[in-house]
């Protein structure tokens, strides 16, 4: 019976394993692709509208659950089309996503894709890897392949 | 021998040079022959009254496209009598994404009253050629093919009632008055054309 209690507790103090998405404007999410990082950062820009992006994230889930020196964000951009955030609350509980997800909230895409990467034509899924300490920077628009990140990783830390 | 050799090098350099693909603002076009909903066959040259074009890379399936379905439409509307008829083409690989098949495409142009081309680019080349990447991706050309503007119809995707920057329907006014195009390249989120695989 007492395990039993354990357990309910337990379960009610932690009821699901993801993290608390985060909305973020323009100029803290920059300072996070600056900042000095012990760990390479991968960053994936996608939307729960986005067929590909859903396809790929377990590549992304996968990666933040076996490599201790990727920092893993997944940068939702449902914003532009549906500023409600719970949508994608429901998505990472339904899909009991665990690595970080931050929630852009910022309109005008014009004005800010540029500043994010100048190489990207804004279209999703697109998968950014930085190391922050070499300012190397790796960008992938469209699908990942199976493997991939852990090669840009290798690439990017050479 | 001399000629060999400087062949020799300059074949060499061109082929350690990038592949430029796509167009920048103010290259000229090259026109395209595509498969209609209705069957024909369409090329920009068709048009023998038309001062330029809107044309729009497109689809049935992205949540953009379906944004903006009315807005395109609302285009061609306004400016298809004035000598700037919207030609849609449709890119995206059905085997990647069935909602956008031919048959597909048939269906949505005849449900939505689409009143132009909306092509099929099956080959994808010509959405490679012109560079096109996101749905709906704009290039405005004026009539002898040079591209005018690159980018997203408005500012907002989400409404049409926040848009404070129409950026589509400024340049055509811009071109239509003999001005030159002020905001020429815009950027959107927006659906990855969906490429067949290598």
């Amino acid at each position: 019976m007492k395990r039993y209690l354990i357990l309910i507790f337990w379960s009610i103090s932690f009821p699901v394993f993801s993290q608390e998405i985060e909305s973020i404007k323009l100029a803290d999410f920059q300072k996070i692709l600056q900042s000095p990082n012990e760990k390479v950062l991968v960053i994936n820009f996608w939307a729960t509208w986005c067929a590909p992006c859903i396809k790929e994230l377990p590549l992304l889930e996968k990666l933040h659950r076996e490599n201790p020196n990727a920092q893993v964000l997944l940068v939702s951009m449902d914003y532009d089309l549906d500023p409600d955030i719970e949508k994608v609350v429901r998505f990472q509980n339904r899909k009991k996503l665990q690595a970080k997800i931050l929630f852009l909230t910022e309109n005008d895409p014009n004005a800010w894709i540029d500043k994010i990467d100048k190489r990207w034509s804004g279209a999703l899924p697109t998968t950014l890897v930085i190391n922050t300490k070499t300012k190397k920077r790796e960008l992938v628009q469209g699908e990942l392949a199976e493997g991939q990140l852990e090669e840009l990783i290798k690439k990017i830390n050479n | 021998m001399k000629a060999l050799f400087l062949s020799l090098i300059m074949a060499l350099l061109w082929a350690g040079a990038p592949i430029k693909e796509g167009y920048e603002v103010g290259d000229t076009a090259a026109d395209f022959k595509l498969k209609n909903v209705d069957g024909k066959m369409v090329s920009l040259g068709d048009y023998k009254n038309a001062k330029g074009f809107i044309v729009i890379f497109d689809c049935n399936t992205c949540p953009y496209s379906k944004a903006y379905n009315e807005r395109i439409i609302a285009l061609n509307k306004k400016y298809a009598s004035v000598g700037y008829p919207v030609v849609a083409i449709n890119s995206n690989d059905p085997s990647k994404s069935s909602g956008d098949s031919f048959e597909e495409m048939v269906r949505v142009a005849k449900e939505k009253g689409y009143e132009f081309p909306y092509l099929v680019d099956e080959s994808q080349t010509v959405a490679k050629s012109f560079g096109a990447t996101n749905t709906p991706h704009v290039f405005v050309l004026t009539k002898d093919l040079k591209v005018a503007y690159i980018g997203a119809i408005d500012d907002s995707a989400r409404k049409a009632e926040a848009v404070t920057k129409k950026y589509v329907e400024t340049a055509v006014d811009e071109l239509l008055a003999g001005k030159k195009v002020s905001t020429s390249k815009t950027k959107a989120i927006g659906c990855g054309i969906k490429w067949k695989s290598v």
